[in-house]
């Protein structure tokens, strides 16, 4: 009982009730009709031949937001930079299993990575900005990607989705590096969102944040969630709870040579995962009793 | 207070005495270096500045001391400099770039070229004028005894500094922002391109002006590749014979007259102000454009 298939409609997940997690809307709770955009199967990724995680299986839904969490070191980031192929930058680590994207498997070596990260922004655990003028950390996607239109337009555009417009507009020429750590981050995720991605990887995108901040990200998540499918690693448990509709809980498995493998115990609902968890494991950690 | 250190206890005498006397030491050391290096200063300054005229900048070299000057021996430094920059910057630049962004640490040969060049930077100077003579101005190159010959022995004589500098420079620049960049979706050239090139700007200007302040004292790969003492003409390109400043200073030193001296001592300060200003050049981008990550 390591990972689980998408749990059809007839084994009782018809019967969960519609999320009452905030004022959200509850999603369809029919699974299969909802649109996938990442089908994830069989997929073990290895380090110098040492599994980081082994055999996961999980679909990832469309305009949903999908948690991964689960204790240090069991592979949830591993994971995560799988989906967009960041992990090709690690030149000893190796994707076994397919990932599909919508119906193109990401890993086909017909595939090309950098277009792969066009349609599959990313954000990262610690605020990153280019050491440039917060316009040009915008700019820069859309120059690269060579995107047609007026700049000012697209900078604007992608500051006001991430919340930052009001606060920055008179000092878009002001290097990024004199911004607060909250600041930085949602010009992280502006920066994604202007190249128009389809998907957006998060990697612990408030763990370096004060709750203030986090709250912030949090809700600009929220609205993000009409127009983007959004993977967050997280290691905040309220974050999970709160923002998100799916939840995958993965854990490590020590091997007998002292190897530390990730995998996927349980995958569901937010609500179940927090709720009713269907393993024990879950359970325990949900409600901190390891971890 | 005072039973607070009985309580810790005062330590013993002969430790901190130790401590105080290896501190007096160092002191000695820096003093001694300090002094002698003052010293040599005013007596370049007080031998040197009576030759600082006019004509020292007008005239070319002559056997009469009243009418000699350095005018071809500064262009031909100026020139070989040139020279040295445009060797150095595309190539020690594009070579840093290769061994910390593409090369493959586990391929042996990636590994032989990065020894090579910590050790090429240790090679005397001498060597590179034989190299220079061999391969430059005669055997395969065959350019002569000219600007581009000299300047390119010394810039490879000054490429490994560039190199190391540039490497530096490039591992300065955090992992973070090559992701952040690659998740944008730019390609690998694109991200060196447009983000690490441009964060390590200030710390590869500073290795390529350091490496040249190198290249302009060298005197020894310069007389091996036969750059001339005494030239009377500024160097018309780079197929030109030349001399240069410390191989100016160097003949005038060689002569008997006094006057010599005056000439050469100033000749000196004129190699000094000019190193003095690069190296200040090179601290003020230090400074100025250090990125803090």
């Amino acid at each position: 009982m390591t990972d689980l298939d998408p749990p059809d409609t007839s084994t009782g997940h018809a019967a969960i009730t519609p999320r009452a997690l905030q004022v959200r809307e509850p999603a369809p709770t029919d699974l299969a009709s909802r649109e996938r955009i990442f089908s994830i199967e069989d997929v073990t990724i290895s380090y110098s031949g040492k599994a980081a995680v082994r055999d996961i299986a999980f679909p990832i839904y469309k305009n949903e937001i999908t948690a991964l969490i689960g204790p240090s070191g069991c592979g949830k980031t591993t994971l995560l930079r799988a989906l967009n192929r960041m992990n090709d930058l690690i030149p000893t680590a190796k994707v076994e299993g397919k990932v599909f994207y919508h119906d193109i498997d990401l890993y086909d070596s017909a595939v090309d990575p950098v277009q792969v990260r066009k349609r599959i922004g990313m954000v990262f655990q610690k605020p990153n900005p280019f050491p440039k003028s917060i316009y040009d950390n915008i700019a820069f996607g859309p120059r690269v990607l060579g995107m047609k239109g007026d700049m000012d337009s697209i900078v604007e555009s992608a500051l006001r989705k991430g919340a930052l417009w009001d606060e920055v507009k008179d000092r878009l020429k002001t290097n990024a590096f004199g911004m607060s750590g909250g600041q930085q981050q949602r010009l992280c995720i502006a920066r994604a969102l202007a190249i128009e991605p389809d998907v957006i990887l998060m990697d612990e995108p408030c763990s370096a944040l004060d709750p203030i901040s986090t709250g912030r990200i949090e809700d600009l998540m929220d609205e993000l969630r009409a127009d983007y499918s959004i993977v967050i690693v997280t290691h905040n448990m309220q974050q999970a709870a709160r923002v998100s509709d799916m939840t995958a809980f993965f854990t490590v498995e020590l091997g007998q040579d002292d190897s530390r493998t990730g995998r996927v115990v349980e995958y569901d609902a937010t609500e179940k995962i927090f709720t009713s968890p269907s393993d024990p494991r879950t359970e325990a950690y949900v409600t901190g009793k390891v971890g | 207070m005072a039973t607070n250190t009985q309580q810790i206890g005062s330590g013993s005498t002969g430790s901190r005495l130790r401590g105080q006397a290896f501190k007096i030491v160092l002191w000695l050391c820096i003093t001694a270096s300090v002094v002698l290096l003052c010293l040599l200063l005013v007596e370049t300054l007080r031998d040197g500045i009576p030759g600082l005229t006019g004509t020292l900048f007008a005239n070319f070299p002559s056997f009469n001391p009243a009418k000699a000057g350095l005018q071809s021996a500064l262009m031909g430094t100026l020139w070989l400099m040139a020279v040295v920059i445009v060797f150095i910057v595309p190539v020690g630049v594009g070579t840093a770039i290769y061994l910390e962004e593409y090369a493959d640490r586990n391929r042996w040969w990636n590994r032989l070229i990065e020894v090579n060049i910590q050790n090429l930077a240790a090679v005397p100077s001498i060597v590179y004028g034989i190299l220079g003579l061999a391969f430059l101005v005669r055997g395969p190159a065959s350019l002569g005894r000219t600007v581009l010959a000299g300047g390119l022995t010394l810039g490879l004589l000054v490429l490994p500094v560039v190199i190391i500098t540039g490497r530096e420079a490039i591992r300065a620049v955090p992992p973070s922002i090559r992701e952040g960049s690659m998740a944008l979706g730019a390609t690998q050239w694109q991200t060196i391109w447009k983000q690490v090139l441009p964060a390590s700007i200030p710390g590869m200007a500073t290795g390529v002006i350091l490496a040249i302040s190198r290249a302009i004292g060298e005197t020894a790969p310069l007389i091996l590749v036969g750059a001339a003492t005494f030239v009377a003409f500024n160097p018309s390109g780079l197929d030109s014979a030349f001399t240069a400043l410390p191989l100016q200073i160097f003949n005038w030193l060689s002569q008997p007259q006094d006057e010599f001296k005056t000439l050469a001592a100033a000749g000196i300060i004129v190699l000094l102000v000019m190193l003095a200003g690069m190296n200040g050049i090179a601290v003020w981008l230090r400074n100025r454009y250090e990125q803090k990550w």
